[in-house]
């Protein structure tokens, strides 16, 4: 087994796990000696020993965990509605060719409107309420899910359609029954890119605006001058964040199990 | 012709009907937030002169060129380093898979502690947003290089500069231009988030200080300045992935048709 050859080597599972360990382990030393030897000044980059504690002290107040409450609140009302009205308008939209046509360039014009752009509406709207994050998170929720259900809905085939179709299917069985089943693991990829990109807002919208949670609680941090504990609570967003990756991919997997089995393709 | 004229329709009827039902419903609005949209396009014109978009608008195009030229840079030469080792790849997914997942605007704060409020800061700050997306799939396209294209490059004793330029690259480059899309729109995201924390200039800073100075209708063109900014950096994106994998979706059809 040699590192050099590309793509034959392989590293047993194992082995793998106990790298892994080992890389994360190498990042947590470096980031201890880094400023204990006077590299980078222990003001701007505390060792990981102090973050640690301070992410120790956080855990231990009740502040903290309404914070992290507040943002998964925001996260998950806004992915859930996102993912609601992305599927709706997605289905309808794909299932009436005329819709699809006449709506193809206005979504292109919308989607990449950067959803930051409505931060200073948000704010005059809502203030610094759950209202602004979750009006951020939706919006940059809603496209990724609609976008994969409108590719989703293009792959149908055209026989098993045809074929519905000349069964008499009503439109209601054909959405269900051969719509429904091509778009599904398209929707997955489209709720799973949402969802990391739904936590990414709900944390921008709590550190700019100010609305209660996560991000919020990192803006006081900062201007305080509290940096380990700042070092702390944006360790705690990427883990967050981990575990929602690693959630949607479990969930997708458990889904689709018919699908890859059957296609043999990874639905990505 | 009429082929043509109907294309057209289609592509200008809903944003041509949406603009008229918005200018007509506001526009006798006493709404003091949604003001009529004859207002916002006066104010677009009076807000947005050349002087404004070359003091605001420039700024902002260059910190966000300059991080996302050097995000793709850095993630593309380390997705190749670490995709082409199985060791390092195992021993670094968990910490990329991390640094992934931390959401990019929190990074703001940390980075303003190391490099100041400057033009560093913003430029380093999307950087660090902007890399990941192409490095996870730098990796994950270096990885899924074509196994008999790579044993046969390695028979014929092609190494190096040659195998990364003739093999690793292309079969990479599908993956790599994926990572890069992904990577503007948070470059774009990155770029105003940085300038509404610290900045002197900038579209971000500009916005924000509509806002807060209740300049409603210059807000709103600011609004959809950034809008417009967003669409055509991504049809710019379109056009230049249509030209650099012209080959990969030739290829794409042609097996697809098969």
């Amino acid at each position: 087994m040699t590192a050099a050859g590309a793509g034959v080597a392989r590293v047993r599972p194992a082995g793998r796990a106990l790298l892994g360990l080992s890389g994360l382990a190498g990042l947590l030393v470096l980031v201890e000696l880094l400023p204990r030897a006077g590299i980078v000044s222990d003001r701007s980059l505390p060792p990981t020993s102090r973050i640690l504690a301070a992410l120790a002290d956080e855990a231990a107040t009740a502040a903290f965990w309404v914070a992290v409450g507040d943002t998964l609140t925001a996260w998950a009302i806004g992915l859930a509605v996102a993912v609601a009205a992305g599927v709706a308008v997605g289905v309808l939209i794909g299932a009436v060719p005329v819709l699809r046509a006449v709506t193809a360039s206005t979504v292109e014009f919308l989607r990449p409107i950067p959803s930051v752009a409505l931060i200073p509406l948000a704010v005059l709207l809502y203030g610094s309420d759950l209202g602004s994050t979750l009006l951020l998170v939706v919006y940059a929720a809603f496209w990724q899910v609609l976008v994969q259900v409108l590719y989703g809905v293009a792959d149908v085939d055209p026989v098993a359609e045809e074929t519905a179709r000349s069964f008499r299917f009503t439109a209601a069985a054909r959405i269900r029954y051969v719509l429904w089943p091509t778009a599904l693991p398209y929707v997955f990829t489209g709720v799973r890119l949402a969802a990391s990109v739904a936590l990414v807002l709900a944390v921008t919208a709590e550190l700019v605006i100010g609305a209660p949670g996560l991000g919020a609680v990192i803006a006081v941090a900062q201007t305080s001058g509290a940096i380990p504990t700042m070092y702390a609570l944006i360790v705690v967003t990427g883990l967050i964040g981990v575990a929602i990756n690693l959630a949607a991919r479990r969930a997708e997997r458990h889904f689709l199990a018919w699908h890859q089995s059957v296609r043999g393709e990874v639905a990505a | 012709m009429t082929g043509v004229l109907r294309r057209l329709l289609l592509i200008v009827g809903l944003p041509a009907a949406l603009i008229v039902t918005w200018y007509a419903a506001s526009a006798n609005s006493e709404n003091f937030y949604a003001p009529p949209l004859r207002q916002i396009l006066a104010a677009f014109a009076d807000t947005w002169t050349p002087e404004r978009l070359r003091a605001d608008v420039l700024p902002s195009l260059a910190r966000l060129g300059a991080g996302y030229l050097l995000a793709g840079l850095i993630g593309i030469a380390a997705g190749v380093a670490i995709g082409a080792s199985p060791r390092l790849r195992a021993a670094a997914e968990p910490v990329l898979e991390f640094f992934r997942a931390v959401p990019p605007p929190v990074l703001v704060p940390v980075i303003m502690l190391f490099a100041g409020i400057g033009n560093g800061m913003k430029v380093i700050v999307i950087v660090s947003g902007c890399v990941w997306p192409v490095l996870l799939n730098t990796v994950e396209g270096v990885r899924s290089t074509d196994s008999v294209l790579s044993d046969t490059t390695r028979a014929y004793g092609i190494t190096g500069v040659a195998r990364l330029r003739h093999l690793l690259l292309p079969a990479a480059s599908p993956r790599i231009v994926a990572g890069l899309r992904q990577a503007l729109s948070i470059a774009i995201i990155l770029m105003v988030i940085s300038e509404m924390f610290a900045a002197s200039n900038g579209l971000g800073f500009t916005i924000v200080q509509f806002q807060r100075s209740f300049a409603i209708p210059e807000m709103w063109s600011g609004i959809i300045l950034l809008g417009l900014l967003g669409f055509g950096l991504s049809e710019l994106f379109r056009l230049a992935e249509h030209f650099a994998l012209a080959w990969y979706h030739g290829l794409r059809d042609a097996q697809r048709r098969s």
